[in-house]
This record gives C-alpha cells, sequence and structure tokens, in this order.
C-alpha cells in the first residue's frame, strides 16, 4: 500500500513539473496568439492590448503561472482565445474521440499480437516463423504516414469506408443499431492503420519473451511430466514471459492520447490531433499546455497501471514490496 | 534380463546452416548405443559438445532422433505419438545442471514440487499438499520452508528442490544432466549421497551425465565414454579406471584431479 501511495507521490511531482517546463517553454516561443490581430488591420491595437489584459497576458510568467495552477485546481486548464472557451470540456470532448478511437485499436492489436507472438515462438527458427518475421520487419519500417495514406487512397478507390469524420452528416437520423454500425465503419479505417503500425512491435516482443521463456529448464521439466502443449505455451511460458510484455502494455496505456496524433490529422478523425495541431499553429497556449498535460497525465497513469498489473500478476514483487 | 533402457543406433542431425534443406548436417549424435539394467546407474562421461545433452534430452523424449530407436520397458518411446508420450513421461524425469533457471521463480516450494501432480491429475488437492510435503522430507529440505520461493534457497537446497519434483511421479528413470556441475564440492558430496540413498530405497536407475570422472566413479557402475557424437568406450567403472583404452578417456581421466592424487600411476598407463 505504501509502495502505492510513493509512487502516486512522485507520478504528482512528475506531473507538477511537467506543467512548469511546458509553460516555460511556451512562454519562450516567439510571439503570441494576438501578435496576428495586429496584422490585421481592422483590428485596432486598443483593441488588441485590451484583449491582452483581459487575458492577462501583460502580467509576469510567475503571476500567470499561479493563476494557471489554481485555474487547475478549479477543474479548468485555463481559457482557449481561439475558441473563446475554457480548455477542459474543449479537450474532453476531443480526448474522447481519441480514446474511442485509440482504446479499440489497442485491444485488437494486444488480441492479435498475443496468440500470433506465441504462435510464432512456438515455431522458433522454423519456415512459418521466419516468413511472420520477415512480414513484421517489413512493416515496422513503413512509416504510419504512409501506411496511413495507403489505406486513404483504397478507401477513396474503393468507397468501402468513409475517408474521413467521426459519424455520417445523417447520423442523428438514423436508429440505434445503424448508428453503431455508422459510427464502426467510420472508426474502421482509422483502427486499421493504428493496429498495423503497432502490431507488428508487439508481435515481436511477445514472440521474444515467450520464445526465451521456452528455453527455461523449468518448462522442460514441466514438459517432461507430461503437459499438454497448449498449456505449456500459454499457461506456463506466456506467464512466465509476462512481466516485460505487461511493461509494454503499460507502455501503450501510456500512449492512448498522443500515439494516433498523425493519423488523425491525415484521417481527419475529430481527436485531440488536429485540434493540438491548429492549437500550436495558432499559439493558442492554454489548449496546447493542456494537451501535452493531459498526454502526460496518461503516460504516467499508464505506467502505474503497468506496476499494479504487475504487482498484481508477480508473487516475488509482491513479496519484496511487503518486505521493504 | 531385459534392460530398462536399451538405446540403439542412435542418430540425431541439426541442420548446420541457415536453411533448413542446407546439406550441411552436424551429426550430434551418431550411432549411439547403451543399455541401463534396472536399479544400475550409467554415467555418460565426455566433454562439452560431444552430445551428452542431446542424448539426454531424446531419452527424455523432449526431441525426436534422426533415426534409430530407444526402448524403455520394451517400448520404441521414439515411435510414439504425443498422447501416448504423454503417459510414458512421468517414468522418466530430469534433473537440469543450472539449479536457479530449473525451478518456476514465482512458484513456492511446495508448489513446485506439487506441479508434477496437477500436470497428471493426480491425487486430491489435500493429498497433493501432504504428498509433496513427504517429497521435501525425503530431500531434506525443512517443512518449515515450503512457502519459501527458488531464491530464498541455495543452490544445493534448489537441486533437492528439483530432486524432489522429479520424484514426484514415481519414475524408474531419473536423468540426471550435469546435475551437480554447479554446486560447490561439498554440496556435490551431499547431493551424491542424497542420489545414492534414494536410488537405493526407491530403486531408482540413473544416467549421470556428466564430465567429472571422479563424480562418475563415485555413482556409476558403469561408465560410457563420450567423444564427438560417439560412445568410445563403455566398461563396468573398475575397468574404465584401470585401463582406459580410448585417448579420450586419457584425456578426460587426466582432467580430474581428485582421482589423479589417489591413483596416480594409472593416468601414465
Amino acid at each position: 500500500m505504501r509502495y502505492f501511495l510513493r509512487r502516486t507521490l512522485h507520478a504528482v511531482f512528475l506531473l507538477f513539473g511537467v506543467s512548469l517546463l511546458t509553460f516555460l517553454f511556451s512562454a519562450l516561443t516567439p510571439g503570441n496568439y494576438f501578435d496576428e490581430m495586429r496584422l490585421n488591420p481592422q483590428i485596432s491595437p486598443e483593441t488588441v492590448s485590451a484583449l491582452r489584459i483581459q487575458y492577462q497576458l501583460d502580467r509576469p510568467l510567475p503571476v500567470r503561472y499561479a493563476h494557471w495552477l489554481n485555474a487547475v485546481a478549479h477543474g479548468e486548464l485555463g481559457f482557449s482565445f481561439a475558441y473563446n472557451s475554457p480548455v477542459a470540456p474543449l479537450l474532453w470532448v476531443r480526448a474522447r474521440n481519441t480514446l474511442a478511437l485509440t482504446v479499440t485499436a489497442m485491444l485488437l492489436a494486444w488480441l492479435i499480437a498475443l496468440p500470433l507472438g506465441v504462435w510464432s515462438a512456438a515455431r522458433f527458427g522454423r519456415a512459418p516463423d521466419r516468413v511472420l518475421s520477415f512480414t513484421t520487419a517489413t512493416l515496422l519500417v513503413v512509416p504510419d504516414l504512409v501506411l496511413a495514406l495507403g489505406l486513404l487512397i483504397l478507401a477513396v478507390r474503393t468507397g468501402w469506408f468513409p475517408t474521413g469524420g467521426l459519424v455520417s452528416v445523417n447520423f442523428d437520423e438514423l436508429s440505434a443499431p445503424q448508428k453503431l454500425r455508422d459510427l464502426g465503419f467510420h472508426l474502421a479505417l482509422p483502427v486499421i492503420a493504428l493496429v498495423v503500425a503497432t502490431l507488428p512491435m508487439l508481435v515481436r516482443h511477445v514472440r521474444a519473451s515467450v520464445a526465451e521463456a521456452l528455453d527455461a529448464p523449468f518448462l522442460r521439466a514441466a514438459l517432461g511430466h507430461g503437459i499438454p502443449r497448449s498449456k505449456l505455451l500459454y499457461g506456463y511460458a506466456l506467464r512466465a514471459a509476462a512481466n516485460p510484455l505487461i511493461s509494454l502494455f503499460g507502455f501503450s496505456a501510456g500512449t492512448l492520447l498522443s500515439g494516433s496524433l498523425l493519423v488523425e490529422v491525415v484521417m481527419s478523425w475529430p481527436g485531440l490531433g488536429p485540434l493540438l495541431l491548429e492549437s500550436i499553429l495558432a499559439r493558442d497556449l492554454y489548449v496546447v499546455i493542456g494537451g501535452v498535460l493531459l498526454s502526460m497525465l496518461f503516460l504516467v497513469g499508464g505506467n502505474l497501471f503497468a506496476d499494479i498489473l504487475l504487482y498484481w500478476a508477480d508473487p516475488r514483487i509482491r513479496t519484496a514490496a511487503s518486505a521493504k | 534380463m531385459q534392460p530398462l533402457l536399451k538405446v540403439e543406433n542412435l542418430l540425431k542431425h541439426y541442420a548446420a546452416g541457415r536453411s533448413a534443406r542446407s546439406k550441411d548436417k552436424l551429426a550430434a549424435l551418431d550411432g549411439v548405443s547403451l543399455s541401463i539394467p534396472l536399479g544400475e546407474t550409467l554415467a555418460l562421461v565426455g566433454e562439452s559438445g560431444s552430445g551428452k545433452s542431446t542424448l539426454a534430452l531424446c531419452i527424455a523424449c523432449l526431441e525426436t532422433p534422426t533415426s534409430g530407436s530407444i526402448s524403455f520397458e520394451g517400448i520404441d518411446v521414439a515411435t510414439l505419438d504425443e498422447n501416448q508420450l504423454r503417459l510414458i513421461r512421468p517414468q522418466i524425469q530430469l534433473v537440469f545442471q543450472d539449479p536457479v533457471s530449473s525451478l518456476n521463480p514465482r512458484w513456492t516450494a511446495l508448489e513446485i514440487v506439487s506441479e508434477p501432480f496437477f500436470v497428471q491429475r493426480r491425487f486430491t488437492n489435500p493429498d497433493r499438499a501432504v504428498k509433496a510435503l513427504q517429497l521435501l522430507d525425503r530431500v531434506a529440505i525443512p517443512r518449515k520452508m515450503a512457502g519459501r520461493r527458488p531464491d530464498e534457497f541455495s543452490g544445493g537446497q534448489k537441486q533437492r528442490l528439483a530432486i524432489a519434483r522429479a520424484l514426484a511421479l514415481e519414475p524408474k528413470l531419473i536423468i540426471l544432466d550435469e546435475a551437480l556441475s554447479a554446486l560447490d564440492c561439498s554440496v556435490q558430496a551431499q547431493i551424491s549421497n542424497l542420489l545414492l540413498e534414494l536410488q537405493s530405497s526407491f530403486g531408482l536407475t540413473y544416467l549421470f551425465i556428466t564430465h567429472d570422472f571422479a563424480m562418475a566413479a563415485h555413482l556409476a557402475d558403469r561408465i560410457a565414454v563420450m567423444d564427438r557424437g560417439r560412445i568410445v568406450e563403455s566398461c563396468p567403472t573398475e575397468n574404465i579406471l584401470r585401463s582406459p583404452n580410448h585417448e579420450a578417456t586419457r584425456a578426460l581421466l587426466a582432467a580430474a584431479p581428485r582421482f589423479i592424487e589417489s591413483t596416480g600411476e594409472l593416468v601414465h598407463a
């Protein structure tokens, strides 16, 4: 229990540090949101400076940071200049869309990677394993961007899938099962892109850990006791290989918010990706900081999640933690 | 009398090149024949890379030989399918060299020793625990340590656990694959005495694989010397020590310091 308290405390400090740094770095970037307005002859310099004062951009950095921290404490994440609304609800809607995409993709990728990796490890070095290794290696070197664009071209040519967006225009008129179907069709393409992008790495990790575990004499001993092959693979070898995979799972949970940004932008999925890109270009300061902080929160949360899983899965870690 | 284990003309080839179709095959076993009568110990001595462990894995049905026959109690185990093998496997058990990796690090001593019962679906749960504790007694592991995990045991104790696990299914043949090589001298002596004691009380048959002639002489009735995939000499222990015939045997004898000290003149023969 104390172990988790300590871990959580670490996480809070880390987030605090990240927020401070993002604030500092974004203050160091040249220009701000209102500089563009100054170039616009239709907006008077008085209006711009009034806006600057209204948004407190004239105040020194520590004061702004303190203000922002206060806002965070009240469940807000500052104010978006471009959307003229608080950042938190803005981010929330987009994060929800991103999560719908990435959670589906992550679960699908792991569900495929585990049996495929074990299957490959059981045939380590033989022809089927080599073919699979070659395939995953090839897929690994294909950049995400090329993959997403390729799928997009496929969708345009065949017309099987919609080429962007969250739902169809007539979504509100559809019945519940039709709505689900519509959402599924829109999800398909970006999900495929994400799965194909992450799958090769996962399969290779699973294959390597399981193959290593299969070499252990205690598995040979179990085989010597007459254990069925499938139970040896999934019951013993996979469990013996679990620790690095659990860490990897936590890490992939950590990239849920940040891993799909590129695919979202290319496939115009209304998630965090396009929003963050826009805000960075427009120097919409608090949206950017909010987005970075949210991604960071997930990364830290994902690692904490992995630690909890490890603690639950490995009795050795439990003993070591309670001994401290 | 029919021997418990009879191996005839066993061949095991591994592909040497990258491709399995490669013509350069590596012969790990190049026509090995041996037999062990029930209740006896055969020591298989040889340098590393001479094919000893491959032979062990073939006899334990963990590797399939390229050709040749392995007859256990008159049944040719090399021809059995996976389901038939599962019935034979309990009779032949292995103890490995490295005590650290031969025990599942996540399990307690009790879980490790009772695992074979779960695999073979023998006994009810309470009985399994009782049997496992009795096994711990047999190998002199204190019962109060039954809840500990392998990393809390010493090397010798780990090997005792591995032996207890091998005994669980009441095997006829135990293959000791360099089982003493990773241990200190004093611990080696303790474990080898334990092995002799278990042999006399359960009537076990051992295939003792080693590169240490002194240990082989201590444990075995017969010694077979292996060199490059072949058995080059196989005699009762006494004979082989007095008059080694093959070059490989003499080289191995010369490498056993404890033996040279006690019977110095024999080495020069």
